[in-house]
């Protein structure tokens, strides 16, 4: 495992979902301020994982969760927990971009709005700020009233990500982020992860395994609900202490 | 070769089937307008009922149009007011597939399928176990019994298509279940005045609700406590009478009806594209 400091620890997670087994004993310590990828097979419970980070995964009927999920020392799932505090810890970056049915500026102030904040020049400038930081802006500061539908796929995925940055978390979740990008819009995505590592903390659900190469610095390898093996990207990669991640970053399973 | 044929053959009968909806349309719209248009004066759509408007004399039935317009307003606004909590709690509040969730959506698609006699009897014992009398106001409750199911499916179809994603990317903006449902209810509009559409055409519509349980009379109505008339009733009155010119103003009085559904749903196409532009 890893010396960092940790920003999320994972303690004894269980998760069963409709009665199956779905997260088998799940302990870890995602450190902070640095990009850590989950990789594995489709229905390998990458994605169950991230989604108890936001608590979005209790959203779901029939869900049975035990175990520990601290964040900065908060545990998650304790019942004095406010979940609204928690999700406005964490940005979440879906794999397919889903703009609020409202305009391109509404959609970054939507954050700060409801969580208060009405100052016009405020907003203005938390909409320019984000939309910059995701280099959004010069594309669509002429036409901020726009649907934002109205923007492309690529355009809409930053827009999200300004989105989410806007309400300031300190950890961004993304679910396959890029799965419905292009080639361009995929790199876009990648740079800036890169980018917003020096102030958040990233955690991504990926299967493409050179874009785990290309951003993380640490991997988690999850097989069957349960994680095979947790290091650093070239440990993980290049020298993986097990035969089943040997065989996943191999190709002979998937 | 066979095979073409066959192609064919049911193609063409696709065809006429379709062509036959818009047949039917065009037959109903010509029968009445063809039998009500020399009625339709601007006496009819102005004036109450004259004596003897019964027997072919003056008058109009602007008592029953506007006693129409009152109970469909009313319904469909007291609907709204029971139907839109309904939708959102389950389908925002309530987890996924949760009992209450299921229920309900079974209840109102039982609702759905009772036919509205069975409403106007129902009104009718409510309205006498209450001790009113025929009245704007027990038809409008018995209308909104009608028209509750028809928006909770309605809406209820349009929310649950919502993508899970649309929540999700408010939920974790740290937003609330109440700015989430907001959120649904702007993504829905169209889906919303579609339900509204629906049942406006069905409560303006229906005769069986009211004929137990707003009565009939010549005036306007100016309380709720009053009788109406509506103009369902308006037409099944004059339709059975003998006497010619009081048939073709029933004809005159079904045409006005059409003509205002047909005025609601193109306002509501309208406002309904307009609003939906900032939807994914």
């Amino acid at each position: 495992m890893t010396t960092e400091k940790p920003h999320i620890s994972v303690k004894n997670l269980n998760v069963h979902i409709d009665g199956n087994h779905i997260l088998k004993n799940i302990s870890i310590d995602i450190p902070d301020k640095k990009v850590t990828s989950f990789i594995g097979p489709s229905g390998c419970g990458k994605t169950t994982l991230l989604k108890t980070f936001n608590r979005l995964l209790d959203r779901q009927g029939n869900v049975e969760i035990t175990g520990q999920v601290l964040v900065d020392g908060e545990d998650l799932y304790s019942p004095d927990t406010e979940v609204t505090h928690i999700r406005k810890k964490m940005g979440l970056l879906s794999q397919r971009p889903f703009p609020l049915p409202m305009n391109i500026y509404d959609n970054v102030a939507y954050g700060a709005r409801i969580h208060g904040q009405r100052d016009k020049k405020e907003l203005d400038r938390i909409v320019e700020h984000y939309l910059r930081g995701v280099s959004l802006w010069d594309e669509v500061k002429d036409r901020l009233k726009d649907p934002a539908t109205r923007l492309s796929i690529g355009q809409q995925q930053r827009l999200c990500l300004a989105r989410g940055l806007a309400v300031e978390p300190e950890i961004i979740l993304g679910d396959e982020p890029t799965s419905a990008l292009d080639p361009v819009s995929t790199q876009r995505i990648e740079e800036l992860f890169l980018e917003l590592k020096d102030k958040y903390t990233l955690v991504l659900v990926t299967h493409i395994l050179r874009q785990a190469r290309r951003v993380s610095d640490y991997i988690v390898f999850i097989y069957m609900g349960e994680i095979i093996e947790f290091g650093t990207t070239e440990e993980v990669l290049l020298n993986p202490r097990e035969k089943l991640t040997k065989d996943y970053v191999k190709g002979y399973i998937s | 070769m066979k095979r073409k044929l066959e192609e064919q053959f049911f193609k063409f009968l696709m065809i006429l089937c379709t062509l036959s909806i818009s047949g039917i349309l065009l037959m109903i719209i010509w029968t009445i307008t063809s039998k009500g248009a020399g009625s339709l004066t601007w006496d009819i759509v102005s004036k109450i009922p004259e004596g003897g408007f019964y027997i072919g004399k003056g008058g109009g039935i602007l008592n029953a149009i506007i006693g129409s317009i009152y109970i469909t307003i009313g319904a469909t606004i007291l609907g709204l007011l029971v139907s839109i909590p309904v939708v959102l709690y389950i389908n925002v509040y309530a987890k996924k597939n949760s009992w209450l969730a299921t229920t309900t959506r079974l209840t109102s698609d039982i609702l759905f399928g009772i036919p509205s006699i069975v409403y106007g009897a129902f009104g009718f014992t409510i309205m006498i176990y209450f001790g009113l009398k025929t009245s704007l106001l027990a038809g409008t409750i018995t209308v909104t019994l009608l028209v509750i199911p028809i928006l909770v499916r309605t809406m209820d179809e349009v929310f649950r298509v919502v993508p899970e994603d649309i929540g999700n990317a408010v939920y974790s903006l740290g937003g609330t279940r109440w700015e989430t449902a907001k959120i649904m209810i702007r993504q829905c509009v169209p889906g919303i005045i579609t339900a509204i559409l629906l049942s406006f055409g069905r409560a303006i519509g229906d005769a069986a609700c009211v004929l137990f349980t707003a009565g009939y009379t010549d005036s306007i109505p100016t309380s709720l406590d009053q009788p109406t008339a509506t103009l369902p009733l308006a037409i099944f009155f004059q339709l059975s009478s003998p006497i010619e010119e009081v048939q073709n103003r029933a004809y005159a009085a079904a045409l006005i009806l059409t003509i205002i559904v047909l005025i609601i749903s193109f306002t509501a196409k309208y406002f309904s594209k307009k609003l939906s532009k900032n939807k994914i």
